[in-house]
């Protein structure tokens, strides 16, 4: 890539900081330049948050016709998938799946629905209605 | 406390904290691209069967810890890693090393990263950070993606030492152990291990999941992806590759600049008129991975999507496995001691 070829579009890591790329002057020899970013990259980086906000809206739609339980919301919310939540809560893979389960959740104690509540950082009560505030 | 810790931008964050923190022990003469040489830091691997945030496993680079590790073992610098059981016990072992004014290397989780922006916080634990130093309690923290230091509360960097899931951190940090002096022979040899290294892991492996082999097979299956996967599911693994290719640590075109920039710097140690030469044909492929993502872009946008613009965008990949495949072949070539 040529020094004046670095592209300086707008993107999402332009509010922390500006990256380091590697690129050649008119005599061929390499040296840093910063960029703000790339505007091919923002795209793919918007697909992608697209694809989790669809997937969340569809986990928030089997929780409500009872397909799921909330911990299927929060899974998504959260960008776990099941091997994630289980390093965070300690449940094996297997267990989790039976808590997806909404009939069985529903019987789940609290010191279990603590587990969980502290691996997606919310509480108990948010856990059981999907309604959450701040991060 | 203040120490004369020295914070330098990096593109990658391995690379960056491995040249730092070499620093701190004198070693001053590695930029970024001899440490990612050195360390033989370009790579493809493209794991079968295997998803990451529902899509395809590819990188562009070696697995975390190897360059550090790398450049420690070729240098014959003694190295320090220590991981922990305990939140407790991380965090003592880590006062007491920057009170005695020791900056270490910290493998973190980025999803609790708190100064990263949202967009960025993803379930991936293999970033790298140097801690510095701390002011009550604030760990000050040099992340060398970063133009600025930065720092963060003792329980932020708790929760981001302790991430859970893939690779996990389990606390894990590192420095060399003592002050060693680094000649320019020593240099020179390291980065001939270094290509060496890059050498075999590139076209030196069978199969198709690592090297420029898996660039071909990454290139072919590209072109089923339309058929096999949905325009929009196809739409999202591109936008995966293209992500890993030029997200921020890359330094852009998946790695190939640094690596080109690093043997116009080998070149000063191993005065070698290939090494320029193969420089360019990094760049040179580099170019083309930049042009594929705008190829893939098209397609992940929508603009496009016909199987022949897949057939194109898999080409690419195709010509880009035979460019670096005779590179590495030119490299192999090199009578170093001549």
């Amino acid at each position: 890539m040529k020094k004046e070829d670095i592209p300086q579009d707008d993107g999402a890591l332009n509010k922390l900081t500006k990256e380091v790329v590697y690129a050649v002057d008119s005599l061929g020899n390499y040296s840093t330049e910063l960029s703000t970013g790339w505007e091919i990259k923002t795209t793919a980086l918007d697909v992608a948050w697209k694809d989790i906000e669809q997937r969340i809206e569809n986990a928030r739609q089997k929780v409500l016709t009872n397909e799921a339980s909330p911990i299927l919301f929060f899974m998504e919310l959260r960008l776990m998938d099941i091997g994630i939540v289980s390093a965070y809560t300690g449940f094996w893979k297997f267990t989790i799946k039976q808590h997806l389960k909404p009939a069985i959740f529903r019987k789940l104690a609290d010191n279990k629905l603590r587990k969980y509540a502290e691996a997606f950082n919310i509480s108990i009560e948010e856990l059981k209605t999907m309604n959450v505030h701040g991060e | 406390m203040e120490n004369e810790f020295k914070h330098l931008q990096s593109a990658h964050c391995e690379n960056g904290v491995t040249t730092n923190l070499l620093k701190t022990i004198g070693v001053n003469k590695l930029t970024e691209p001899l440490t990612f040489g050195i360390g033989a830091g370009l790579f493809f691997v493209h794991l079968p069967f295997l998803k990451i945030n529902n899509g395809p496993a590819i990188a562009f680079r070696a697995m975390p810890g190897l360059i550090f590790k790398r450049n420690c073992d070729s240098l014959g610098i003694p190295v320090e890693r220590k991981k922990f059981s305990s939140k407790e016990s991380a965090k003592k072992y880590l006062d007491e090393r920057i009170l005695s004014g020791k900056p270490v290397g910290c493998q973190v989780g980025v999803y609790y990263l708190t100064y990263f922006p949202k967009e960025y916080r993803f379930h991936f634990n293999a970033h790298n950070i140097i801690v510095y130093g701390k002011e009550g309690d604030r760990y000050l923290i040099s992340d060398p993606v970063m133009e600025d230091v930065t720092s963060l509360s003792s329980y932020e960097l708790e929760r981001v030492r302790f991430a859970k899931g893939a690779l996990a951190p389990r606390g894990q940090i590192y420095f060399p152990k003592e002050e060693k002096i680094v000649t320019d022979e020593m240099i020179a040899n390291a980065i001939v291990k270094g290509i060496r290294k890059n050498i075999f892991y590139m076209t030196g492996i069978p199969g198709d999941v690592v090297g420029t082999n898996a660039i071909k097979g990454t290139g072919k299956k590209i072109k089923k992806w339309r058929d096999k996967l949905g325009q929009k599911t196809a739409g999202l693994y591109l936008a995966q590759l293209v992500r890993m290719q030029e997200e921020i640590g890359t330094g852009g075109g998946g790695f190939r600049y640094i690596y080109a920039a690093f043997l116009q710097q080998a070149h000063a140690f191993h005065p070698k008129d290939e090494l320029l030469e193969i420089s360019k044909t990094f760049t040179q492929s580099g170019d083309i991975w930049r042009n594929a993502a705008v190829q893939a872009a098209g397609i992940y946008k929508g603009r496009i999507g016909s199987q022949a613009d897949f057939d194109v965008m898999g080409d690419y990949l195709l010509q880009i496995a035979e460019i670096e495949k005779n590179a590495f072949r030119a490299l192999s070539k090199i009578k170093w001691h001549s």
